[in-house]
């Protein structure tokens, strides 16, 4: 395969790979993500490989691999293209029936169909589940249709096309573009991504740096290691039209050690990439070069902050540093640098392809385009959710999670993982929104949506929360590494019944400490989770430290004597 | 190991990623993925071979939990304590391993059979709580499931 | 030349001095802890904090050890929420390293007599500012020791936790940088000892060969002979004895 030297050979190698493609084919999807791999999707797929060659069917089907469907409760996931027939809880023993009754005779097999919580009624089509009809899957939507170690199943949906246009356009007229979308980051910070990507451009410097955050650290979050599992290119094509905008020459992804699929899949991307004249030199003729290089974590929360991120890339131990002069300006060794989250990269295309008009029509005033969410713990749908913004919470956990399991009441919902805080019933009606989530002491951060049902302790998760930012400190500055050390110490004795007069008071003032004093984002809002179980279960709290109970029945107050 | 294969595999380590510092990390796992943990005579090669001071590869070999200085158990057991999970009730099982193996996170058993490792979140959230043995994944474990896995391990 | 305001008082510092040092050449003084002026601010011990209002209206707190001085900046060294959490701080400090003078010292000059915080055993008066950490490296050039681990684990050690490290010197600049005397160096009957506040290291010390007073370690002495490219016999004799 000689490489692309222009638009057009792109364009002309599209054309053949889709003409190859009989639209009318019948086309097995089986979800292969991390997820549906534990469930044993693995050998389901060999399963239909074997089945297909058994049953000489290569003509009129074929087997795909692909990455994270989303509805991970319900894995392995089967989805029969063009018809859209979902299957779930798809085992080895059920593919044979699969192959000879659904391909072969074109009926529907009722027992595998999903069924509708409400109704009891059978749904045929992955559209029409509950799981998936409320979502709005633009980034996440090709997840289900591509293998994501094929290139060229990303060009036959449409891939690489955003980076021809960009290519194509100034860098201004590309900052524009993105800025008037209004995309927002998606790690967490939710800074204005046209802002950065315009700081960086501006700053003085020969060498600029562009990274891809994907050190997915938030514990229950893992919606970008589904996205660089299952559609790497969208990651790489955001980098290229951000590195083409910025000026930069060089990219990195950081990710996670923790993933070792997202890995190899990123690596056989760029490699593939390589291969297409798609990075390197002079890219389609273009006279732009740009060479992305993956660097893994070594098992450390911080890293995913940036500046402590850039000290990894550096060699060094992950310990950040002030933030007066910004990475845009003093990054990666010194240089400008900017660095964007999985997913705001991977909305890049998007917003590219389609035009910042059609992307800020969705979402809210100050949250434009969608987020996906991981929607995990008490909750009977678990899985990963592209919603617009402004969606409200109530919308998600029940009419797309299903609501709680095992006849149990919600309780909250934490969002923004150690950063960020719960949310009671009261507030449900709260549509997802960067700025509403601030509001009432919570925060978006990078999508884990964690539901809690009534067996949940609210003064357990706040200790599980500190314990957890505890062993995450890097433990250079004073405030976060002595100050969630005596808080875990307060919130164990409190969990424990050793809970006194004076204790919420003392978390609180320590809290407005670590706030004010720490030296990065880890330590600043590590008392986000202890203030707004306080703000709205203050009750839970006192029970422990007056009472010596636990409403929730979680914690042991064996040894302690109850006067 | 002897010194001289362990000297081996970090200069072989230190020629794949072309002796740059800043690979530091991705030197020492692969070393790690080699030797199964960094003990001294590699941390003092990839010190040599790279021209940082060995303070500061200490400094990264102990602050990365990816690294392990001492010899780790042949099966590695890795017990997912993401917040889905720890609302599914991963705590117990971790509690439920530790009593078994009678060893506490991060240790390994005197037998050299099982290292007890916690990690936060491998994405598997529908699974919880989750438990991952070497590459097998345990999904919807309880305590009373603990026994039985740990028993189809030699 | 910048012009800006701290604690009303109208100021004039040089482009790049950082607020900390623009207050302290106008008498006016904030405490600081891991800020030692041969190596570059770390940002880590938060004392140094003030509140800050930039020309352009933005309201912030900053370590004055590393935020440089702007035209138009008012700064607040001494506010109440800056009270607060110095308080706070020497708190966690005084939990931390409960038989240190030092900071019991600082402690009561704050305002500060005793901590409701668990006392911590055997960080033997580390606070881990690094500062010597960072002289060894950035001053001396050696990095014998380092910050090992992370968290509450972290500590101040030599590699492998060794009474040992190939690196070191023997300089002292360490003890001399240690802003609360965790780290001492004594010289008796020939040896040299350094503690550090987990290990220690012992050093032969060179006698002179005039006056026979013991003056430098050895090790020290090789050291200064192979980067200067001079022959060891020039350090024969002790500086004293030279003159």
């Amino acid at each position: 395969m000689a490489k692309l030297k222009s638009p057009n050979e792109l364009e002309a190698l599209r054309k053949s790979i889709i003409k190859k493609r009989d639209p009318n084919k019948t086309v097995i999807t089986i979800c292969n993500g991390t997820g549906c791999q534990a469930h044993g999707c693995k050998a389901v797929t060999a399963a239909f490989q074997e089945e297909v060659r058994k049953q000489k069917l290569e003509d009129k089907v074929d087997i795909r691999a692909t990455g994270c469907h989303g509805f991970c409760e319900r894995g392995p996931l089967v989805v029969i293209k063009p018809e859209d027939t979902f299957y779930q809880r798809v085992r080895v023993k059920d593919v044979p029936e699969i192959l000879t009754e659904s391909i072969g005779k074109g009926n529907v097999i009722k027992r595998m169909l999903y069924t509708d919580r409400q109704s009891g009624k059978k749904i045929t089509c992955e559209h029409d589940v509950p799981f998936y009809k409320l979502q709005k899957r633009l980034v996440f939507g090709n997840n289900g249709l591509i293998d994501p170690t094929s290139i060229d199943d990303y060009l036959a949906v449409g891939g690489y096309a955003a980076l021809t246009k960009a290519l194509k356009m100034t860098p201004e007229a590309i900052i524009d573009e993105v800025k008037n979308a209004g995309l927002r980051g998606r790690g967490g910070g939710g800074f204005p991504t046209g802002n950065k990507w315009e700081s960086t451009r501006q700053a003085q410097g020969e060498t600029k740096y562009v990274i891809c955050n994907a050190d997915e650290g938030d514990p229950g979050a893992y919606m970008d290691r589904s996205l660089v599992e299952g559609n790497p290119h969208s990651v790489l094509e955001g980098m290229l039209i951000g590195a083409y905008t910025i000026g930069a020459n060089q990219g990195y992804i950081y990710i996670r050690n923790e993933y070792p699929l997202a890995v190899r899949h990123i690596r056989t991307a760029i490699e593939q990439a390589e291969a297409y004249g798609l990075l390197g030199k002079n890219i389609m003729g273009s006279g732009f070069n740009f060479d992305i290089k993956i660097q893994r974590g070594g098992g450390a929360f911080i890293c995913g902050e940036s500046t402590a991120l850039i000290a990894s890339l550096e060699g060094r131990v992950g310990e950040p540093r002030a933030k007066y002069v910004h990475t845009s300006e003093q990054g990666l060794w010194g240089q400008p640098t900017n660095l964007n989250n999985v997913e705001t990269w991977a909305n890049v295309p998007l917003i590219i392809n389609n035009g910042a008009d059609w992307y800020q029509k969705i979402g809210t005033e100050n949250s434009k385009g969608t987020k996906i969410f991981s929607l995990v713990g008490n909750i009977t749908n678990t899985g990963l959710v592209e919603v617009p913004m402004g969606i409200t919470l109530r919308e998600i956990i029940y009419d797309i999670g299903g609501g709680i399991p095992k006849g149990r009441n919600f309780k909250a919902v934490q969002t923004g993982g150690p950063s960020g805080g719960v949310i009671p019933e009261s507030l449900l009606d709260l549509p997802i929104d960067f700025d509403e989530l601030d509001k009432v002491g919570s925060m978006m951060g990078s999508g884990g949506m964690i539901v809690m049902d009534d067996k949940t302790c609210m003064v357990n998760i706040a200790n599980y929360f500190v314990s957890f930012l505890e062993g995450e400190s890097c433990g250079k500055c004073l405030p976060c590494r002595e100050g969630l050390q005596q808080m875990k110490h307060i919130l164990t004795g409190i969990t424990e019944g050793r809970g006194k007069e004076g204790d919420i008071e003392l978390l609180e003032e320590l809290s407005a400490t670590l706030i004010d004093a720490a030296l990065c984002a880890l330590g600043r809002t590590a008392p986000n989770p202890v203030l707004s179980t306080i703000r709205y279960f203050r009750d839970e709290y006192e029970a422990h430290i007056k009472d010596k109970k636990c409403p929730a029945g979680v914690c042991n107050f064996e040894a302690v004597k109850v006067k | 190991m002897s010194p001289k294969e362990l000297k081996a595999k970090a200069k072989q380590a230190l020629q794949k990623h072309q002796h740059d510092k800043s690979l530091l990390v991705d030197i020492l796992q692969d070393i790690q993925a080699e030797v199964g943990y960094l003990p001294k005579e590699v941390l003092q090669e990839t010190s040599q071979g790279l021209g940082v001071p060995l303070s500061r590869v200490y400094s990264v070999a102990t602050f990365y939990k990816a690294f392990s200085l001492t010899p780790r158990g042949r099966h590695l057991i890795n017990v997912c304590m993401g917040t889905a999970c720890h609302v599914r009730g991963a705590v117990k099982v971790l509690e439920k391993i530790e009593q078994e193996l009678k060893v506490k996170r991060g240790e390994t058993t005197k037998d050299f059979k099982f290292t007890l490792e916690t990690v936060n979140c491998v994405g598997a959230c529908a699974l919880g709580p989750m438990v991952i043995i070497g590459e097998d994944y345990h999904g919807e474990m309880t305590p009373e499931a603990v026994v039985p896995v740990l028993k189809d391990y030699n | 030349m910048v012009k800006l305001t701290i604690n009303g008082r109208k100021i004039i510092a040089e482009e790049g001095t950082t607020i900390l040092y623009a207050a302290r050449d106008n008498n006016i003084y904030i405490p600081t802890l891991c800020e030692n002026e041969a190596v570059a601010p770390y940002g880590a011990c938060r004392l140094c904090l003030v509140e800050i209002k930039t020309a352009k209206e933005r309201e912030r707190l900053v370590t004055s050890c590393i935020y440089q001085v702007e035209e138009g900046l008012i700064v607040q060294t001494d506010t109440e929420r800056i009270q607060k959490i110095r308080k706070m701080l020497l708190e966690l400090l005084l939990a931390r390293c409960p038989e240190s003078e030092v900071i019991k010292e600082l402690a009561q000059k704050i305002g500060v007599t005793k901590t409701r915080f668990v006392k911590q055993k055997g960080n033997n008066n580390c606070i881990l500012c690094a500062t010597c950490a960072r002289t060894c490296e950035e001053v001396v050039g050696v990095a014998a020791i380092s910050l090992a681990r992370r968290g509450v684990d972290r500590e101040l050690t030599t590699p492998f936790n060794e009474d040992f490290t190939e690196a070191c010197i023997g300089c002292g600049a360490c003890a001399y940088s240690c802003p609360t005397g965790a780290i001492t160096m004594e010289d008796r009957r020939g040896t040299r000892v350094i503690k550090w506040p987990h290990n220690r290291m012992e050093f032969k010390l060179k006698k002179c060969s005039v006056c026979g007073q013991y003056w430098a370690p050895e090790k020290q002495i090789e050291y200064i002979a192979k980067t200067s490219g001079t022959p060891l016999s020039d350090y024969d004799v002790c500086p004293d004895c030279r003159e």
